[in-house]
């Protein structure tokens, strides 16, 4: 390997951005990407350490070190290919993994200054690979196993696109009317274009990969008939986390208060930004947003894209305790999205059309930890307060889809819903059938889904080989 | 692609197609929805089943075209494809308890072609049905004669008169009872106003009703919480809960506000897809 300089700057090469008060106008990507220059000086500050931490917080195991010397090499195909070998949607997760969390928390370079950018690196290898033309498709030979995966989100297109590249023949089933679950429909545009999930799940198909969209297992087929019937010999659940939650206040009911899942459904998957969509959506002058998550984030920049002269996300707690990204919260208050913490919603009042005109907020305080450790929030004593809003947004967080547990009888689940299965394997309580994702989590990650997903693929291959013999 | 097998035109505003969706037609049940998407830009529209073939693969639908996407997908021919199609959707109507037993049957409008197959497989099991039937006027009565050959007694209304009889559906289920007919139970499918109306005359006499929700959808499996309504005091996905619900126990009030969510963008884009129509300009 040639001699380099290692660069220890004790940042992270800046990410070219959109201007806040451009963007939040705008759908188009707020991170626009590293050029090669960029990407290789950052790639550089990598110290290529033999028992390489990053590795071991990935849940994909990406061979980070090995694919950053490509880089730096200007060895991009081979970059590409080392990242594909373990992770199938590389475009998507150098967006949206919470990498502070993951690889970057473990960096060396991180103890001192900031960790090197693996996810925008893994991005800049991944976009630089969608620029080539497309490579002859080369389907594995086909082994004559017949697998089937429910949902067509992360956790399901990693498990099938590991199983096609075995040679299995893979058939995803997706309720909606196109495949990639959260990434089409939950994660805006602005922060993952569509058309990228897209092009990466093109890719997964000319792997083999076969998916049947408007199928909702549970209601056209059950799982028993999939198995029984159509012949095949394992299943994937990774049917997700779509059910939203309300906080049961007295108000949630009047027109103007969404959940996020609709939301940003009506927004992301069916368009309603778009002058020639015919799905509506409701855009207050001034909108709440409830809850510090992720999809809070998600939903209050949309809301803001669509023109909402003011927005608020209202979280019980603290700051400190926001779930979502730094990165995420950042970029929201670069966008002029308002943060009302400490402050939980008590009722919503509406007019009398049946329209919200505003809501009734109690001011928190934080107390003893809980049992998520973190400290619980106390409401203060005569504190309440009206906000004066016209829209509110539930992002308060999802639970399992019910579907299949009401409609597979012996599929063992948890009190809350969630699938139980066995964490070494995915086995869930009937052979044959394993599970990953949301379902089995509740919401979390996409990167967590897709590293259920490749776990359930390997114990797949393994049940079905055992079988044979 | 969904390809449309059959068009027929009952009336100047309802159109009943047959759609070939071998899957959905040997799985649907009455009382279960479907939800199409006519083209790429389409939004995503439920509508109750009507009827199947399973030997011909084919769903049968009947709407009415009054908004955008519904006077889209009338506009299409018998040959021609939409773009979605799925289901089906929600849980099947409970219709074996109702074996032997007295029931009325009570369709509005176009919620008639949803009433009559729950009241021709009610009758198959062996319940003996009333079927009450209502419309506007007598130009837009629809399936009378398959509604008589499905019940024991078909009782067809106009609001203005115009086929001999006049009264909404609720006052000749009134009238029924009144004159000493006994049933056992009442299902009512239509606009949200009409379930309404005939619950307040059933709960007067305490007979149990059932209703069939027609909210507002988009992904119609339990992901978006558009179709949420209160029953019984608590919030009720139409979607994956029903769409049949205890009539005594809905809040019809909040579902009818719920319902006129997007009557201004309804509206305008209905007169965007009449304007694309005549090709004058908006």
């Amino acid at each position: 390997m040639a001699e380099y300089k290692k660069n220890m700057s004790l940042e992270k090469v800046p990410m070219p951005e959109q201007e806040p008060n451009v963007r939040n106008k705008n759908w188009q990507e707020v991170s626009l990407g590293y050029t090669l220059e960029m990407a290789q000086e950052e790639a550089k500050r990598c110290l290529n350490c033999k028992n390489h931490p990053c590795m071991n917080g990935c849940p994909v195991a990406v061979r980070i070190p090995e694919f950053i010397q490509q880089l730096i090499e200007g060895n991009l195909a081979e970059a590409y290919e080392i990242i594909t070998s373990t992770n199938s949607l590389p475009a998507i997760c150098g967006r949206v993994c919470p990498q502070e969390n993951q690889c970057e928390k473990f960096c060396v370079r991180g103890i001192k200054g900031q960790p090197v950018g693996i996810g925008r690196l893994e991005r800049f290898v991944a976009d630089w690979h969608m620029q080539q033309p497309p490579e002859e498709a080369c389907p594995a030979k086909k082994n004559g196993h017949k697998v089937a995966v429910i949902g067509a989100g992360p956790s399901g297109l990693t498990c099938a696109s590991d199983l096609a590249k075995k040679g299995y023949e893979v058939t995803v089933f997706e309720s909606l009317h196109v495949a990639g679950g959260v990434l089409m429909y939950g994660i805006p545009e602005f922060r993952l274009p569509k058309d990228l999930v897209q092009k990466e799940i093109e890719r997964l198909c000319a792997c083999g990969v076969e998916i049947k969209t408007n199928m909702v297992v549970g209601r056209v087929q059950t799982l028993d008939e999939l198995m029984k019937e159509d012949g095949f010999e394992a299943v994937f659940i990774g049917s997700g986390a779509g059910l939203p939650r309300f906080m049961n206040i007295p108000g949630e009911n009047l027109n103007g208060v969404y959940s996020a899942n609709e939301f940003l459904t009506r927004a992301n998957l069916m368009k309603a930004y778009k002058e020639n969509s015919s799905t509506p959506i409701f855009v207050g002058r001034r909108i709440a947003v409830v809850g510090g998550g992720n999809v809070a984030m998600d939903a209050a920049r949309v809301a803001k894209r669509l023109g909402a002269e003011e927005v608020y996300i209202v979280y019980r707690r603290s700051e400190e305790e926001l779930p979502a990204r730094a990165e995420e919260v950042h970029h929201a208050k670069e966008e002029g999205i308002q943060f009302k913490l400490l402050c939980n919603p008590l009722e919503i009042y509406g007019d009398d059309k049946g329209w919200v005109k505003g809501m009734k907020v109690v001011s928190m305080e934080l107390g003893e930890a809980d049992a998520s450790g973190r400290r619980r929030p106390v409401e203060i004593p005569d504190s309440a307060h009206e906000m004066d809003i016209d829209s509110v947004i539930m992002a308060i967080g999802t639970s399992p889809n019910p579907l299949l547990r009401q409609t597979t009888p012996d599929l063992n689940t948890s009190n809350w819903g969630g699938i139980v299965v066995d964490e070494a394997s995915m086995q869930t309580s009937k052979e044959g059938v394993y599970a990953g994702g949301d379902a089995v989590t509740g919401a979390a990650t996409v990167i967590l889904a897709m590293g259920a997903g490749k776990k359930a693929a390997a114990s797949i291959d393994a049940y079905l080989q055992g079988k044979k013999d | 692609m969904f390809k449309i097998v059959k068009k027929h035109r009952l009336n100047h505003e309802s159109v009943e197609m047959d759609i070939e969706a071998p899957f959905i037609a040997h799985k649907a049940k009455p009382g279960q929805f479907i939800i199409f998407r006519v083209d790429e830009e389409g939004e995503r529209v439920p509508l109750t089943v009507a009827g199947t073939d399973p030997e011909k693969g084919t769903v049968k639908i009947i709407f009415q075209q009054v908004g955008a996407s519904t006077l889209a997908l009338g506009d299409k021919e018998e040959g021609d494809f939409i773009q979605d199609f799925v289901g089906p959707l929600g849980q099947p109507s409970e219709l074996e308890q109702f074996k032997g037993k007295k029931i009325a049957v009570v369709g509005g409008g176009l919620g008639a072609a949803i009433a009559y197959p729950i009241a021709k497989a009610a009758h198959a099991l062996g319940a003996d049905v009333d079927m009450i039937a209502g419309f506007r006027n007598k130009d837009i009565i629809i399936l009378e004669d398959a509604m008589r050959a499905s019940s024991n007694r078909l009782f067809v209304t106009t609001d203005d008169g115009s086929n001999g009889v006049k009264g909404f559906v609720s006052d000749i289920l009134e009238q029924q009872i009144k004159a000493g007919t006994h049933y056992d139970h009442v299902i009512a499918i239509g606009p949200i106003i009409m379930m309404k109306v005939c619950v307040d005359v059933t709960r007067k006499h305490n007979i149990p009703t059932t209703v069939s929700m027609c909210t507002l959808m988009v992904d119609g499996t339990g992901m978006c919480g558009c179709c949420r309504l209160t029953v019984g005091g608590e919030t009720k996905f139409a979607c994956v809960d029903g769409p049949d619900f205890d009539g005594f126990k809905v809040d019809f009030d909040e579902a009818m506000s719920r319902g006129r969510m997007y009557r201004e963008q309804e509206t305008q884009a209905r007169e965007r897809h009449i304007c694309n129509l005549t090709g004058e300009a908006r």
